[in-house]
């Protein structure tokens, strides 16, 4: 009998095709422990899958990874979907993982997404309703253990940012039986009595079990009722809970949350500062473009030579005075000379001059008379020379 | 919620409010002075706050409020 060896590769490739040709192993639950979990850095994860009795290798690629709502540990219980199958190098078979959740959760993880469908379906996750978180808050309200990292983390971060800020922790237990009812309650406490201007709701990471009261319809009831805005800062980056969803912001860590809440202290001075500086320049800036106006007000002429004006006008009147003195002068003269013409001729006229010439003015009662039918025999009559008077008797009158 | 942060925030959007009156054409030269002299309390007021505030880290025990430190707590 010929016996005809094949090679390793060819075996595990055979068993290989077997495999993937089974129906069940294409697609299997598989319950158990995680060890031995390494996170590649091309992101994939390899880990072992055991319990009591046995183990299986399993790997799940990096294009899954994104989807899980957890990150695996060792020791943590989960329940894998995938496919078996022969990585034939090594000649092992192992589960390519495509889906894995935490074991004894599964009623828990569809609560969960239930209520998640529900409230975004009422309107809770709504932005419209998410109030502001304030700027410059007095006091920052903190909801979480008394203990442990995460209020240690909140006011690391808070007193770094600001020394003076004033955080009031109200412990609450973030996980177990009563710690939905007494995160509702402290919230409650919280908006009655005042006693913060911005809420930080925190919890470190863990499971999703250990994150159940943040998944409590009370909870995100609560929250959503808040005058206070609250932050949410439950677990890790990556977990995700109802009460992340309602709060008016999320934080990835309780860390990220005080620094969300608490402005730096120098942000704040600084900002102080720059309004200063806006207020000096812009007044500034105003008073040089008075000051420019000012000069240029002072540079025009009724400045720089406040007499010119004066002076034109005094020019301006002098040369009116002199022009009627001059119109005035030569009426004067005119006025002489005609005054002389007129004198001349009256002088020429007057009856005085014709006196010298021999002749004489005869007057009776007064009166100048120059015809004889004025004079009657025996009258008396007046006769003016040129240097004197005399009188006489008319004794004849004749007729030419 | 409590009142002096409400008036210090309200005094920062006061300060921008300012800050951009000063920047505008439309006031006066004496009400700019003005403006200038209201921002520049506002501004110092808003200084003193930061500065005196207290620092302040408490816990609320039933209705007592108690000094809180992370000592205290962790040897819990």
């Amino acid at each position: 009998m010929d016996i005809t060896p094949i090679t390793v590769e060819q075996l595990n490739n055979y068993i290989k095709k077997k495999m993937d040709g089974d129906e069940f192993l294409n697609s299997v639950y598989v319950k158990g422990e995680i060890s031995n979990f390494k996170l590649h850095y091309t992101g994939h994860m390899y880990f072992t899958l055991k319990d009591e009795k046995s183990l299986i290798k399993c790997i799940m690629f990096r294009s899954y990874t994104p989807h899980l709502s957890f990150m695996p540990k060792d020791g943590m219980k989960v329940v894998i979907l995938g496919s078996v199958s022969v990585f034939e190098r090594d000649g092992v078979y192992q589960i390519y993982c495509k889906a894995m959740k935490q074991d004894g959760m599964g009623s828990l993880f569809e609560a969960y997404e239930k209520l998640k469908a529900q409230l975004e379906k009422e309107g809770l996750f709504n932005e419209k309703f998410k109030k502001s978180i304030p700027k410059y808050p007095k006091t920052i309200g903190v909801l979480t253990a008394s203990t442990g990292a995460v209020i240690r983390d909140i006011i690391n971060v808070s007193t770094r940012r600001n020394p003076n800020v004033h955080i009031r922790l109200l412990p609450v237990p973030v996980q177990g039986p009563t710690a939905a009812g007494q995160i509702v309650e402290g919230i409650k406490r919280m908006n009655q009595e005042e006693l913060a201007d911005v809420i930080i709701l925190g919890r470190g990471g863990g499971s999703l079990e250990d994150l159940w009261p943040f998944n409590e319809e009370i909870v995100a009831r609560a929250i959503f009722e808040s005058e206070i805005p609250i932050i949410s800062a439950v677990g890790h980056e990556t977990d995700f809970s109802i009460s992340d969803f309602v709060a008016d912001l999320r934080a990835p860590t309780p860390s990220a949350a005080a620094e969300l809440a608490v402005p730096n202290i120098i942000d704040v001075k600084k900002n102080i500062e720059i309004y200063e500086n806006r207020y000096k320049n812009s007044l500034n800036k105003k008073v040089e473009l008075m000051k420019l106006r000012f000069e240029k007000c002072m540079n025009r002429k009724a400045f720089t030579e406040p007499t010119q004006k004066v002076n034109e006008l005094l020019i301006a009147l002098d040369m009116l005075i002199k022009r009627n003195t001059k119109s005035v002068t030569k009426i004067m003269n005119e006025k002489s000379s005609e005054f002389v013409k007129i004198a001349t001729r009256i002088d020429t006229l007057s009856p005085l001059k014709t006196l010298t010439r021999g002749y004489t003015i005869v007057e009776k009662d007064e009166k100048v008379i120059n015809s004889i039918n004025q004079i009657k025999i025996n009258d008396n009559i007046g006769m003016r020379f040129n240097d004197g008077r005399a009188e006489a008797k008319i004794t004849k009158i004749i007729n030419d | 919620m409590a009142e002096k942060k409400i008036s210090f925030e309200e005094s920062m959007v006061k300060l921008e409010k300012i800050a951009d009156e000063l920047e505008g054409d439309n006031l006066t030269l004496d009400e700019s002075v003005k403006k200038f002299e209201e921002g520049m309390k506002i501004s110092k007021k808003c200084k003193e706050i930061l500065d005196n505030a207290e620092k302040k880290i408490t816990v609320l025990v039933g209705e007592v409020e108690k000094d809180f430190s992370i000592n205290s707590s962790t040897e819990e």
